[in-house]
């Protein structure tokens, strides 16, 4: 019992960081039914920006002691910024010139994606970096369960952040314009709306989030370097269709069902088939309902 | 003169939709253009809220080019579009749907007059409030439709199509709340297939032809005009 609590606490721990980089591929693709595949490495440039802005604010903080939860809080908002910079140039630059051709586009995002990796491995080197956490670490027993404080805050910070995405995008004026593009993306400019303007916020929302993951996910799995997007981004990418695409909690709920199921697969069979098993259930998810868990109805045009 | 088109020229590739048609709309009228399905009456709307580019020609509103604007900046000039087949978003509320048109306005005193307003105007739509806008019949749509517009504060309304899949009760109960609407002081330009509608409802009227203006007037004249009885009122 103990046990099967243990891997519940790891399997919430591991959803939620997948739940938070999938919301990034669904929200994009619900304004501009396009998947971007750089989200993965847009992910790992999260992670790197907030090692960097932790070394940052250490050395501007020079001898005085600040709160490592400080240090935490500040590293995660100055890498959202960058994260969100280098996302809406790419977005600029790479996507918008190409919107309208559908396969270019999403080339160009498989082609960005490898840009990105290449150019952290410029910048960085090919070198693992081990990511010194900003959580102090406790580890707390609770009926025999162990749960950290680590463990606490990636979920407390992904929960939190889930419910400010919720209300953005059920009670503000952007929001409602983000729902109704991914209804009838040309009838929204006859409301008034600049089109461009919330697909420039959905790209920055969906960094955001992903520079969070990034951050959360170097203290769950303190290792970092240029590729560790790629397996984190095919997998929030299954999350995302699984949940069904486009659709903000269908998002957050295949990130959990994949966080339980490689739990669970690592649990009783052995961890070199853990990837194979989950890809596998997620497949018959799918199977079961093509569209995703809360798939989008295909909208029939009158 | 509150819009006037020049010579407008739009086309869909090679084809040719409209061959350099003018026309003008006055403040506070009701102008109608009528004609066949393809005449080109849906994409004269388009071309004036900028949905669609335009080969040559002007159009201009209160003195404006038009095609300097991007579609939501006409919005804010005040043109407010219901266009075809309504398009509402099904995926919000009707309130939301109304809030969504509000977009640009931050007079919050203003916005809630015109909820009061609409809803005065369309009790249905007060009934149905927090419903999705997929669960809407088809006139609880176009009334909809319409109630956007009206958030829109538009001066100029351009209708596609209102009366199209209306029950003949339900499209009497409409133009009546478009006539209102128009009283109001809004200007409507009215785009129909419905010529007998359209000539009772407007002042003016432009028969629109394969791209061309071929007849114009006050609706009571060309309503007794032969050739558009046999063309358009079924002889």
């Amino acid at each position: 019992m103990t046990y099967i609590l243990q891997q519940l606490i790891n399997a919430v721990q591991l959803g939620s960081i997948y739940a938070l980089i999938a919301l990034g591929y669904s929200m994009v693709y619900g304004v501009l039914r396009f998947i971007n595949f750089a989200h993965g490495d847009i992910f790992m440039v999260g992670a790197f920006l907030s090692y960097f802005a932790a070394v940052l604010i250490k050395r501007l903080a020079g001898a005085t002691a600040i709160p490592t939860a400080l240090i935490f809080v500040g590293s995660m908002l100055l890498a959202m910024l960058g994260t969100a910079l280098i996302t809406l140039s790419i977005e600029r630059i790479a996507y918008r010139p190409l919107r309208r051709y559908r396969l270019s586009v999403v080339i160009t995002a498989l082609g960005m994606g490898v840009f990105l990796e290449h150019m952290t491995l410029v910048i960085v080197g090919p070198w693992r970096i081990s990511f010194h956490p900003l959580i102090t670490e406790t580890v707390y027993k609770v009926v025999g369960v162990s749960i950290s404080t680590t463990q606490l805050v990636i979920i407390f910070v992904s929960i939190l952040l889930m419910l400010i995405l919720e209300f953005i995008v059920r009670q503000t004026k952007q929001g409602m314009a983000m729902r109704a593009i991914s209804y009838d993306r040309e009838a929204v400019p006859l409301m008034g709306v600049n089109v461009d303007h919330i697909i420039t916020l959905t790209f920055a929302i969906a960094s955001c989030l992903a520079a969070a993951g990034g951050l959360l996910y170097a203290h769950a799995y303190p290792i970092i370097e240029p590729y560790m997007g790629i397996m984190v981004g095919w997998k929030a990418f299954i999350s995302a269709v699984v949940g069904g695409i486009g659709v903000i909690r269908g998002a957050m709920l295949g990130g959990y069902i994949l966080g339980f199921v490689e739990i669970a697969a690592g649990a009783i069979f052995p961890s070199r088939m853990r990837d194979l098993i989950s890809f596998v259930v997620l497949m018959i998810v799918l199977l079961a309902k093509p569209t995703g868990i809360f798939g989008l109805p295909l909208r029939q045009k009158v | 003169m509150l819009l006037s088109v020049e010579n407008l020229e739009v086309s869909y590739g090679h084809i040719k939709a409209l061959h350099g048609i003018s026309f003008h709309v006055d403040e506070g009228e009701i102008v109608a253009l009528i004609g066949a399905n393809g005449a080109g009456k849906s994409t004269t709307l388009k071309a004036i809220s900028r949905l669609i580019s335009v080969q040559a020609g002007n159009i201009r509103y209160e003195g404006k080019n038009l095609l300097d604007f991007a579609p939501h900046d006409v919005v804010k000039l005040g043109i407010a579009h219901v266009p075809e087949g309504r398009r509402i978003f099904g995926n919000l509320t009707v309130m939301e749907n109304l809030k969504l048109a509000a977009y640009n306005r931050k007079d919050r005193e203003g916005i809630a007059q015109d909820f009061e307003r609409i809803f005065a105007l369309f009790p249905r739509l007060a009934e149905r409030k927090e419903q999705r806008g997929d669960t809407l019949s088809g006139g609880e749509q176009q009334m909809l439709a319409v109630a956007r517009a009206l958030m829109t504060r538009g001066r100029l309304m351009l209708l596609d199509e209102p009366s199209m899949g209306l029950a003949p009760v339900l499209m009497r109960d409409l133009f009546r709340v478009l006539r209102e609407i128009n009283e109001a002081g809004t200007t409507i330009l009215l785009v129909e297939q419905n010529a007998r509608m359209a000539l009772k409802f407007a002042q003016r009227c432009y028969v629109l032809e394969t791209g061309n203006i071929v007849l114009e007037g006050p609706s009571s004249e060309l309503a007794q005009n032969p050739a558009v009885q046999a063309a358009y009122l079924g002889g």
